[in-house]
């Protein structure tokens, strides 16, 4: 075999490496979970509350917490990255919109355990006297904070998209005598659908994949939420909170569950973005 | 029409207030964060009752400090690179440059999965390796640096992959094509021309990963980052990180000293993060003025040609002159 075929062996086996590690991620939790998802655990698994002491491991709440704060952070989020892309796209001065886009990356840059420790000591309280219910540590708590951690995430892809909006579109628009307005609702704004969607399904699977957050200020109550100022946890939090050691005890399983699940929603986000780019023929981001 | 200008002023109104409170909120939390904590930054929160030099020079033990829990994040993300980056660029340079078809759009497909398992799973996965490997393989495996790194190399693969990648993609026709026609084999120009110029590209996504690793706190929880284990001496063993160490501390301080250095070490951290995003758009930077800068292409393909090892350029040089005799100038 000559050298340039070994070489791209060698290139081959590295990508080959490298997409097996997600195969393997995948099949290891499907395998050291399978004793919870078969026996007849896997409905209660699913419906049933989380109480060790009974034998029950049931990782509903666990569930609804991780839905309701990450879908309660896109609530928050949405429109406050949708006015700022605009602002920095269409309305902002130059200046105004390039500092913009530099607080926005900066953003980026703020390590989220950063962001969980400055909630504890400021958000978390503030919370807790402004709606005097429990400790302050909540769904709403956590929400709030994820919502400035997921932001740049949809502010940069929005901005993209909006950027990538033909010129000669817009020209067309002010030859009718449209104003800036007119662009943004009428071409703007419905030519960058698949960059909107793209940037809500990545914003959501981040709000859902976080786990430092939910875990410093949710809370981490396992009972099932009745409100938004309850205390939750995530099933990200869940792994996080791991104490046992005993590997084999149905506990123990049941975080897998709680990966396997986490795994399957961020790759049907993962199939949702690329069969939108693929249909739309939306460039990278 | 007056109803029209209403509209278009409260959409107006409305998109500043929400840039407002966006950089409200940020100013705010970084501000209260340098309220609170800027007046603990000094010698002794790193080195705490230690004297600065013997700690780094003698390599005595540093207590009530932040340095072992510094130490263990660099020595973290240095070994998580080690393993993360030949595995990435090559795989990178395997799907720019070789990856065709079916196979290239599974390989696609896994790394655009693998960037987006939660991190905390990634953890789950090491530690169960970890686990597995103690009762399997040796009692003397359990979670320690050595499995938070290669846990770290896997978080951050599938982002060197794609930077790499991108980066060769984005290299012009031109200069893509120029060595080949000069005889070149696809593997000299890979080495010699494209590589080197999606360079910079490159590191300025390594640079990004660095920051990741350094500021990720999920995945090395599981996989054996401990509260208080000095220095790290061995990958073996248990480590001290910072970011775990922000955690720690706003669980379980005990007195207002100790949450001072929790601030502290928020701000460290956050300094270091700032600082490696700053180096990785630095870089970013100044390799898209070097692809506006066409003009110069062509001396530093030559250049870079007649920089080859001998052997290699004595073929390149031949094809070069039996090139420029036959069809005029090409470069």
């Amino acid at each position: 075999m000559t050298r340039a075929r070994l070489i791209e062996r060698a290139l081959l086996l590295a990508a080959t490496v490298s997409g097996l590690s997600t195969v393997s991620i995948f099949v290891f939790m499907v395998i050291l979970g399978l004793p919870i998802l078969t026996a007849g655990h896997f409905s209660e698994l699913l419906t049933g509350p989380w109480s060790p002491d009974h034998g029950v491991y049931g990782i509903r709440s666990m569930i609804v917490g991780s839905l309701t704060i990450s879908f309660l952070s896109l609530l928050f989020a949405f429109p406050l990255s949708l006015g700022t892309s605009v602002l920095i796209a269409v309305l902002a001065p130059r200046g105004v919109a390039l500092a913009m886009k530099r607080l926005v990356r900066f953003m980026t840059a703020i390590p989220t355990v950063v962001y969980g420790f400055v909630g504890i000591f400021l958000l978390v309280p503030i919370i807790r006297e402004l709606f005097v219910h429990g400790s302050g540590m909540s769904i709403l708590t956590a929400a709030l904070l994820l919502a400035i951690l997921i932001s740049p995430t949809m502010i940069l892809i929005f901005v993209d998209s909006f950027e990538r909006v033909p010129r000669s579109y817009l020209t067309a628009v002010a030859a009718l005598g449209g104003s800036r307005i007119d662009k943004l609702i009428h071409v703007i704004l419905p030519c960058s659908w698949p960059g909107i969607v793209t940037g809500l399904v990545l914003a959501l699977g981040r709000a859902m994949g976080d786990t430092m957050i939910s875990l410093m200020v949710a809370g981490n109550s396992v009972g099932l939420p009745q409100s938004i100022l309850d205390s939750s946890r995530t099933l990200t939090g869940h792994i996080g909170l791991i104490i046992s050691a005993d590997f084999d005890s149905l506990e123990f399983k049941a975080l897998f569950a709680c990966g396997l699940l986490l795994y399957l929603m961020t790759s049907i986000m993962v199939v949702i973005i690329r069969s939108l780019h693929f249909r739309a023929g939306v460039r990278g981001w | 029409m007056v109803m029209k200008r209403v509209k278009e002023s409260i959409i107006v109104v409305l998109s500043w207030l929400c840039s407002l409170l966006l950089a409200g909120s940020v100013a705010t939390i970084i501000g209260y964060l340098l309220f609170k904590g800027l007046a603990t930054i000094n010698l002794a929160l790193i080195f705490g009752d230690t004297a600065p030099l013997e700690a780094i020079f003698l390599g005595r033990q540093v207590f009530n400090g932040l340095l072992p829990a510094m130490v263990g994040t660099l020595a973290l993300v240095l070994l998580a690179l080690i393993f993360a980056i030949p595995l990435g660029v090559a795989a990178g340079i395997y799907m720019a440059e070789y990856g065709k078809g079916r196979l290239k759009g599974w390989f696609s497909l896994f790394f655009d999965i693998l960037a987006s398992i939660p991190s905390i799973v990634v953890g789950l996965f090491g530690f169960s390796v970890a686990v597995f490997l103690h009762h399997n393989l040796s009692e003397r495996i359990y979670p320690c640096l050595l499995i938070a790194a290669l846990s770290l190399a896997f978080l951050v693969l599938p982002y060197i992959i794609r930077t790499t990648q991108v980066a060769l993609e984005s290299i012009p026709v031109t200069i893509r094509q120029t060595a080949p026609a000069l005889g070149a084999t696809k593997l000299q120009n890979i080495s010699h021309v494209l590589l080197p110029h999606a360079l910079s590209a490159m590191m300025s996504g390594i640079v990004l990963a660095m920051g990741r690793c350094a500021e990720d706190t999920a995945v090395i929880m599981l996989t054996g980052v401990v509260a208080s284990a000095g220095m790290p001496r061995s990958i073996f063993a248990g480590f001290e990180a910072l970011p775990f160490y922000i955690y720690y501390i706003s669980a379980q301080y005990s007195d207002s000293r100790e949450l001072a250095s929790g601030y502290g070490a928020a701000i460290i951290l956050l300094i270091i993060c700032i600082m490696l995003f700053g180096l990785a758009f630095y870089i970013k930077a100044r390799f898209e003025l070097t692809f506006t800068a066409r003009s110069g292409d062509k001396r530093r393909i030559s250049q870079r040609i007649m920089k080859a090892p001998d052997r290699r350029k004595k073929s390149l040089k031949v094809n070069f002159q039996t090139e420029q005799s036959g069809q005029g100038t090409l470069l």
